[in-house]
């Protein structure tokens, strides 16, 4: 579980975080949303410690972030695992040797304990047969893929994930968010991941979080986001008249005034 | 962003170079790993350089020594110097600059704006420690040895083409060499490889380390850094001058 609890962040005169808390439970996905400039990929970057918050504080599993020594957030970082927006793989480094490294740098295992568990990962994530390719040679889907394999190998207990959809097509998206949201439950990780997309949101969202202007605009779950009432949450999720029309059948559909689609034509008389 | 704050940055990233190894061994494999990209990966330019340097200046040196009273071998003892003192260390370090600066400010840049470095914090690895001490340590290794080869191959270059040309015989040129020579130039010589090597890795690190933006500010930073490292190697190679043949034993 990750807690964290008025973070406040400022850049020169500019204040991108203005207080932000919640609590994310393990084994679900929780979901940071938020229009460009909201503040949720500096949110994401100050609770993996890539950016020092201004003010407040992040507890993993009850232990305050702000009283680990160096030490104490070198051990909590290798349980820790991170799929970035652009994947990060290494590019000098072939496919097993990306997913390899945290291995070859954190534990004294031997080659074949170390390749057998870079080939259970690569399995997991439904990618065999790559391991000597080069991060160039694969689709954006197969780097998301390989990402997540390397962010998982050392059995992270949080995992983190930035806009792991961007770039790729609505079907390998939705593979993708299946994919995380399977990890999350099989290992019980705390998954956090910054989406703009509203499939995963509808799909895989356990627990959401709206950001607006640096704070919590709104709270709850993929069942309760349909019924919401918040105008910015609406504007920002019901963008499009299709996505509108798609909520007002949905709100139809809870009244009990259509049955899904199945009566939809008596209903259009 | 004043000059003292790029100077104090680039301070706190050379303290924050010295961490412990999360894993020696990998430590060690990238540290000869750019042993490998540093020395061989320059050494086929340095070869090129060497030669044709040594080759003309034994030319240009013949060229104005037009008295009678003078001997042949006098043009050996001044190629020999001029190489050692200066050719070797600074041209050779001012090409380095170019070679090995853009390589190492390109790759910290690409890292930097693709999130490879932020990917190896994540996982709670020293970035400063594993991708720059490295580097600084390889070139501080390997630099001096390529500007030994360059004070070589410049002499010997220098006797080919004396030779080659009619200038003076080989037996002139070598008694030449042997002539008034001083072993406190090689001596200088090294001091001048050790310090533009701290500069040709260190400076470029910086600029790629700290890239914000994309390809153009990669490429930016690249020239930035080669443009910065040949006027600070000009300016430690005034100073050591300076400070190091003023008090040498001649």
């Amino acid at each position: 579980m990750i807690e964290f609890k008025d973070i406040e962040k400022s850049f020169g005169e500019k204040q991108v975080l203005r207080g932000v808390s919640a609590v994310m439970k393990a084994g679900q996905c929780n979901l940071i949303i938020g229009a460009s400039g909201s503040g949720k990929t500096v949110l994401m970057k100050c609770l993996v410690g890539l950016f020092e918050p201004d003010a407040g504080d992040i507890f993993y599993s009850g232990d305050s972030f702000n009283a680990m020594n160096t030490e104490a957030r070198k051990a909590l970082r290798q349980q820790i695992g991170m799929l970035f927006q652009g994947s990060a793989l290494f590019d000098s480094m072939t496919v097993e040797q990306n997913i390899m490294f945290p291995l070859d740098m954190f534990t004294h295992n031997n080659y074949s304990d170390k390749l057998k568990r870079v080939n259970e990962v690569l399995e997991r994530v439904n990618l065999t047969g790559v391991n000597k390719k080069f991060p160039a040679e694969l689709s954006g889907g197969m780097k998301k893929r390989v990402g997540i394999a390397r962010a998982i190998v050392l059995n992270p207990k949080y995992l983190f994930c930035d806009e792991p959809n961007s770039g790729l097509d609505p079907q390998t998206s939705l593979l993708i968010d299946k994919l995380i949201q399977e990890i999350t439950i099989e290992y019980n990780i705390t998954t956090i991941v910054n989406t703009h997309d509203m499939n995963s949101v509808m799909e895989t969202g356990d627990h959401i979080i709206y950001m607006y202007d640096g704070l919590k605009e709104w709270e709850g779950s993929n069942k309760e986001i349909i019924f919401s009432k918040n105008q910015r949450l609406n504007n920002f999720i019901f963008a499009s008249e299709f996505l509108r029309d798609a909520k007002d059948m949905r709100m139809l559909e809870a009244k009990g005034k259509i049955d899904n689609d199945r009566n939809m034509d008596e209903l259009l008389k | 962003m004043t000059i003292f704050t790029e100077f104090g940055r680039y301070l706190l990233m050379l303290k924050g170079m010295f961490s412990k190894p999360e894993n020696g061994k990998m430590y060690w494999k990238e540290f000869m790993h750019q042993c490998s990209e540093i020395g061989i990966g320059a050494l086929g330019i340095v070869v090129i350089i060497s030669v044709f340097m040594g080759a003309v200046s034994t030319l240009q040196t013949a060229y104005q020594l037009v008295s009678p009273f003078i001997p042949k071998s006098t043009i050996a003892q001044i190629v020999r110097d001029t190489v050692i003192l200066e050719f070797a260390p600074t041209l050779v370090c001012i090409v380095l600059a170019g070679v090995i600066g853009s390589k190492i400010a390109g790759e910290l840049g690409n890292m930097r704006v693709s999130e490879q470095i932020d990917a190896l914090e994540i996982m709670g690895i020293n970035t400063k420690t594993y991708l720059i001490l490295p580097k600084i340590a390889a070139a501080l290794v390997v630099i001096p040895m390529l500007v030994v080869i360059s004070a070589v191959l410049g002499i010997w270059g220098g006797r080919l083409a004396g030779v080659l040309s009619g200038i003076l015989s080989e037996s002139a040129y070598d008694k030449g060499l042997l002539q008034f020579f001083q072993p406190y130039n090689v001596f200088f010589a090294l001091i001048k490889a050790y310090t533009f090597a701290f500069i040709i890795s260190s400076i470029p690190a910086y600029y790629g380390y700290y890239v914000k933006g994309g390809a153009l500010e990669i490429g930016r930073a690249s020239t930035k850094s080669v443009v910065v490292s040949c006027v600070m190697i000009l300016f430690s190679d005034y100073v050591l001058a300076q400070l190091l043949l003023d008090s040498s034993p001649s």
